[in-house]
């Protein structure tokens, strides 16, 4: 395959890959974000302590993030069939990909919440703050850089889950991969793939870290 | 030792209200089956206007009791009185703080050791933070902001987050956001105990002063000597989890083998041969002035040696203890003490041999003292 070939499948690829994982990161975040809040504050000692349901949503999140991804893109077809009306091509494939990242996104949520000095949550309550006003004011605001760095962790995964959903009637740089590269033996094409991915990835790391960088700048530079 | 230098203090009603009243506080935690009792009925009276400091070793219960104070440790049992609310019948006996209670904290303030800034705000948003819990509107809330970072001296700074602070500005700003929702009570959490020498004196100047201009009533907690005789107009002592002894300084000094008086002046030397008496004499008030010690050594033509000393100014009067020595037994000097009692002085006897532990003598007793079991 010449470069005037492969050139639109590329782009193609890797407009589709974007699509896929940018939206089912949207999804995640918005799913993973109260779940490893939630996890947080109902656990022994948190501020909505509640054995039971840390017991259930932490068992949730365990079978979710033990369920190999492959396993769960099938799985789900029914599901997705059911959302979306279909279960091949990149809309599709949101639904298995922010599924699989949810309970993922929600563990590193849990971690990075945690980190958040107590003492700070005890001056906000000593001030009179409810346990809306501690999450609003102390935990999301303190957490902001490592939720950041999970949120890249979260996108680079999804990157290669997104890989996986290609070779699933998903589309995207994995499913043209697979497809040119690995079924016509087109060696070229399938260095010429991997090769974007890890531009993408990089790209998503290095946006992720200066994201970071600007926040950890607060406090940092003489005013 | 350091002077302290103080204005004169506006005196206090010795009956003043008590605008922090704990009555049979007990917080016993529950630690892997075992139980450890933190705090065994404290009763305590902070009265208003006044700085209460509570001292006593880690481990005495000190912090568990200051945290008691605006439930954010729920006592086992007991009542707090904040102000005139009964707080422990306020909080009701859900976990979770409810309106009325997360309202009445809002009006006592809390300072901690370790500042409790939060880093992703600016200094002045961080005073803003009690503003926006209240729902202070915006302009408001900046304005009476910058009106706090005025007061503790940091006006310059309110741009700035707070890692770019020393540990002495920090907990300025500590103190402003403290003070944000007007406090009548300001609570320390050991303020100054993560702080130089230097900087604990000028953050303790600050706590008098604003105690002075606002009015307001502190309870700080703290395990430095030094704390208690800069700013403390009454001091409880805490062991085990009790108070066992509470009461004004002057009242401490005043009272014969109050080991708070003992720590706070701590005088020490040996009698130098078996056959002399060694009294503790404390000065407080008006006798402090009064040449006492030579007046004795006229009146009874007896040489005296004096053994140590510690002098300093508590609540702008000078006050001190000195360890002197007087030939001859105790029996032969039945007279010269007397006299030194008459002068208004508080005398220690010391038992022969001239110990550091001070026998109580049996005088009437003006504080409350219970000792520990």
């Amino acid at each position: 395959m010449s470069w005037s070939q492969m050139q639109p499948l590329l782009t193609q690829g890797t407009i589709d890959t974007l699509y896929m994982v940018l939206w089912a990161t949207v999804v995640s975040v918005l799913g993973g974000l109260p779940l490893g809040i939630l996890l947080v504050l109902t656990d022994k000692g948190g501020l909505l302590q509640n054995r039971p349901v840390n017991k259930v949503v932490g068992v949730i999140v365990n079978i979710g993030r033990s369920l190999p991804f492959i396993i769960l893109l099938i799985a789900l077809i029914p599901f997705t069939k059911l959302v979306v009306g279909t279960f091949i091509g990149p809309t599709a494939m949101i639904v298995p990909l922010a599924i699989g990242a949810i309970p993922f996104f929600a563990r590193l949520v849990e971690t990075a919440i945690r980190e958040v000095d107590h003492g700070l949550v005890e001056a906000v309550q000593s001030m009179g703050g409810s346990v809306s006003t501690i999450i609003r004011k102390v935990l999301l605001p303190q957490a902001l850089p490592s939720l950041v760095a999970s949120i890249t962790t979260t996108v680079i995964v999804l990157v290669g889950y997104s890989a996986m959903a290609g070779a699933v009637g998903g589309e995207g740089l994995g499913s043209k991969a697979v497809t040119y590269g690995y079924q016509r033996f087109d060696t070229a094409f399938m260095l010429v793939t991997v090769a974007v991915l890890i531009v993408l990835v990089t790209l998503a790391q290095l946006i992720g870290d200066g994201v970071i960088r600007l926040l950890a700048r607060r406090g940092r530079t003489a005013t | 030792m350091p002077r302290a230098r103080h204005h004169p203090r506006r005196a206090l009603d010795s009956d003043g209200n008590p605008v922090i009243t704990t009555k049979g506080l007990t917080k016993v935690y529950q630690s892997r089956g075992r139980q450890v009792t933190a705090l065994d009925g404290v009763d305590l009276h902070v009265r208003e206007g006044e700085v209460f400091g509570v001292i006593g070793q880690s481990g005495a219960g000190k912090s568990s009791l200051i945290r008691c104070v605006n439930l954010l440790e729920r006592p086992t049992s007991g009542t707090v009185t904040v102000d005139g609310t009964d707080l422990t019948a306020l909080a009701g006996r859900g976990r979770r703080p409810n309106k009325d209670l997360r309202a009445a904290r809002s009006r006592i303030g809390m300072v901690f050791q370790h500042f409790n800034l939060l880093s992703s705000r600016t200094v002045r948003d961080n005073v803003e933070l009690p503003l926006e819990i209240l729902g202070v509107s915006c302009a408001e809330r900046t304005r009476r902001a910058l009106e706090l970072l005025d007061l503790v001296g940091l006006a310059d700074k309110a741009k700035a987050y707070p890692t770019q602070l020393s540990g002495g500005q920090k907990q300025r700003v500590g103190i402003a956001r403290a003070l944000a929702g007007n406090p009548k009570v300001l609570l320390s959490d050991e303020a100054t105990s993560a702080l130089d020498p230097e900087t604990t004196r000028s953050i303790l100047h600050l706590l008098r002063d604003l105690n002075r201009q606002l009015g307001l009533t502190v309870l700080l907690i703290t395990h430095e000597m030094d704390v208690v005789k800069t700013v403390c107009d009454s001091a409880a002592l805490m062991e085990k989890g009790k108070v066992v002894e509470t009461g004004t300084l002057a009242d401490l000094l005043a009272t014969p083998g109050s080991q708070l008086a003992r720590e706070l002046f701590p005088v020490t030397g040996d009698a130098s041969g078996p056959d002399s008496t060694v009294i503790d004499v404390t000065f407080h008030g008006e006798t402090a002035t009064q040449p006492v010690i030579s007046q004795l050594s006229r009146t009874y033509n007896i040489d005296i040696s004096i053994l140590g000393a510690a002098m300093d100014t508590v609540g702008g009067r000078q006050v001190g203890r000195m360890r002197i020595e007087l030939p001859g037994r105790y029996e032969e000097n039945v007279v010269p003490v007397g006299f030194l009692r008459e002068q208004g002085l508080q005398v220690d006897i010391l038992p022969a041999g001239g110990t550091e532990t001070a026998t109580p003598a049996p005088v009437t007793e003006t504080l409350v003292k219970e000792a520990a079991k």
